[in-house]
């Protein structure tokens, strides 16, 4: 498999995990608004994984459908971030993970619109409007939590403090960052760091939460090494594809 | 004005067919009629959600699963705007939500049935919203405002429901034979608690009268059943399913398609909890609400700090 | 639970396109205007619905009282002549 095909399915599995975990919260809301909120949220990872993921099949060139990469891979083979298939545990960690994987992916796909390859330039001029809302939401969100009540201010720390550890993935380069970012086709990550850590720090300083010091940050989802969360995941979406291979749907 | 002048002028507003709004006098049988009413409607939709949402992780195609999410979603939405309607006669959307949660309010016995297979997401699509739809669309004309408008947003989204339904038994139905099997028994499973999905019998239906008279309800249980019945047939033969019923006949004379008896029996003890998920429903339905209370109070907290700091920024200026 | 820790009750108007006015959609919780605003967007704008969303507090609206409807606009059902058909033109007249 060829570096841009690799890099496009990370970008298209970060969608898809998001989506599946996020799409477990739909009629379990917390209020009916914020349920059908949330789904929309889901509805749009979804999209973008679909855009991404129909782009990996003419790239790749082998004649796969979207439904081939996002069904009949195993778990070494799906690239998303370790963050993104965590359990969701209550709202605030659902939110905390949303907040840094959209504070993330808005630096990102304001990169990828100067991307040299089109179509992915393409697919990130609509994505970047869905994440600009996504990170207002889950921005206001931390705020609301970690300045609410005693309880939610708890919450939504434990949730950052638990949540930490995966973040660090984010700018840690791949062989397929790598290539992509000499090509002009990708940004380089490392040079997202600072800027997603001041706008951490400036959420959490008016959500009166304290950023989370790591000792160690967990790494490995890029490449294929997921937590043992990913399998269960896997087995529950490519249920009936796996069961009844071949039929269509 | 006496009650019985006022009474008298509010069944003439109803012949008259005017909209009755919710500032406007009304009856007090009326209001508690259509806050009952409204409540197990919304309850039903959001209800509703569960049975569906078991399979959103599980949905066999990426497709399948944005139309499924999407769909569910609109419940939700659906449930919204009917707690918002029931709200304009004074009940509280906690209220109706307590009362849900303690089994005091009912709902639409058909989601007290589990979902077993990929096909049920069809079969609740074809039969369970078919049939909503047929009991909703003469719900936009509907006495009550607010009801009447909700349910006009209502149906417009539904539109789409049905036929994501049809479109999931189709592809089924012209699969494997192991996929029309699972079509075919998704079918058997539905098809009689979709029948009852329009209640009683008109003889045993004792709420019906008044809401006929009051033109909250503007067909009887059984006409909009024979319509269903009438309008799935040929429906299910382009399926190519056949509808678990050995009595099912076309009659020349009626020129409809006479039935078999209904269980009435199953029927009355799901409504009163014994359905295969009666608990399992109305405990996510409660979980989700218990779980979510330190969410919402912790909006509403941080609500009125800003308030309250917005206030002290304009003394200070 | 007690009145205050309840999300309280907002009216939502949307424009549907450039060059209409507001309409009255629905209504819906929010515990501050934002939240309004944005529950507004997922709820009522899911199909394109609109270009721009007012809320406001449902306890802030002040209505008429339809008791008084006769009062209120029934005097101004005899006011023909605010119509422009109730004036008698030749046929021939064209473009007023």
């Amino acid at each position: 498999m060829n570096s841009k095909t690799e890099y496009i399915l990370h970008l298209a599995d970060n969608g898809l995990i998001l989506a599946q975990r996020l799409g477990e919260w739909c009629g379990h809301g917390p209020v009916l608004e914020q349920d059908i909120a949330l789904t929309n949220i889901a509805l749009d990872v979804l999209g973008q994984a679909r855009y991404f993921y129909q782009y990996a099949a003419e790239v790749d060139g082998q004649g796969k459908s979207e439904d081939d990469y996002a069904y009949l891979r195993g778990e070494r083979e799906f690239k998303n971030f370790l963050l993104l298939e965590q359990p969701n545990g209550d709202w605030a960690h659902t939110i905390m993970r949303q907040f840094f994987y959209d504070n993330f992916m808005q630096l990102v796909y304001t990169k990828l619109l100067l991307s040299t390859d089109k179509q992915i330039a393409a697919i990130a001029s609509k994505a970047i409007k869905e994440v600009n809302y996504h990170l207002k939401f889950s921005s206001e969100w931390v705020i609301r939590m970690g300045d609410g009540t005693e309880e939610s201010h708890e919450r939504v720390q434990n949730a950052a403090n638990t949540l930490w550890e995966f973040t660090g993935e984010l700018f840690v380069p791949t062989d397929y960052d790598n290539e992509m970012a000499s090509q002009g086709i990708a940004p380089d990550v490392t040079s997202l760091k600072n800027e997603w850590e001041n706008r951490v720090n400036e959420i959490f300083a008016e959500a009166t939460l304290q950023v989370p010091q790591a000792i160690w940050f967990q790494s490995g989802g890029k490449t294929g090494v997921h937590s043992e969360n990913l399998g269960l995941l896997l087995t529950d979406l490519q249920y009936l594809q796996r069961t009844y291979p071949g039929a269509s749907w | 004005m006496t009650i019985l002048n006022l009474e008298e002028q509010f069944m003439n507003r109803i012949a008259a067919d005017e909209k009755i709004e919710p500032k406007d006098w009304m009856p007090d049988k009326y209001r508690k009629t259509l806050i009952r009413q409204i409540a197990q409607h919304a309850h039903s939709e959001i209800v509703g959600m569960l049975p569906e949402a078991n399979y959103i992780s599980r949905a066999p195609s990426l497709r399948r699963k944005a139309a499924l999410l999407a769909k569910i979603q609109d419940e939700a939405g659906h449930g919204l705007y009917l707690y918002c309607a029931a709200e304009t006669l004074g009940a509280e959307r906690d209220t109706l939500m307590d009362e849900l949660h303690t089994g005091k309010a009912k709902y639409s016995s058909i989601f007290n049935y589990p979902t077993l297979t990929w096909a049920d997401m069809g079969a609740i699509g074809w039969l369970v919203d078919g049939a909503a739809i047929l009991n909703q669309v003469p719900l936009c004309k509907c006495s009550f405002g607010p009801y009447a408008r909700a349910m006009v947003r209502v149906c417009k989204e539904e539109s789409f429901h049905q036929r994501q339904g049809f479109e999931i038994l189709l592809t089924l139905c012209n699969g494997t034979a192991e996929q029309k099997q699972m079509a075919q028994d998704s079918l058997n499973r539905w098809w009689w608690p979709s029948m009852m999905m329009f209640g009683p019998n008109d003889a045993d239906s004792p709420n019906s009268e008044y809401s006929m008279k009051t033109k909250i309800k503007r067909f009887s249980n059984d006409e909009l059943r024979q319509r269903f019945m009438d309008a799935t047939k040929p429906q299910a033969d382009i399926l190519g399913l056949t509808i678990p019923d050995p009595d099912l006949k076309w009659n020349e004379v009626t020129g409809h398609w006479d039935y078999g008896e209904i269980n009435w029996e199953e029927f009355n003890n799901v409504v009163q909890g014994n359905g295969p998920c009666n608990k399992l429903r109305v405990k996510a339905r409660k979980e989700a609400w218990d779980n979510g209370k330190w969410v919402r109070e912790a909006a509403t907290a941080y609500a009125a700090k800003r308030e309250q700091r917005k206030s002290e920024t304009k003394q200070v200026a | 639970m007690d009145n205050r820790k309840r999300w309280p009750l907002w009216e939502v108007f949307i424009r549907g396109k450039h060059g209409l006015s507001h309409k009255h959609v629905g209504s819906l919780h929010a515990a501050d205007a934002d939240m309004a605003i944005e529950n507004a967007r997922d709820v009522y704008t899911r199909r394109q619905e609109g270009i721009s969303i007012w809320v406001v507090e449902s306890k802030d609206i002040a209505a008429s009282d339809p008791k008084l409807n006769d009062a209120m606009f029934e005097p101004a059902a005899d006011k023909v002549y605010r119509h422009p058909t109730f004036y008698d033109l030749p046929d021939e007249l064209k473009h007023i």
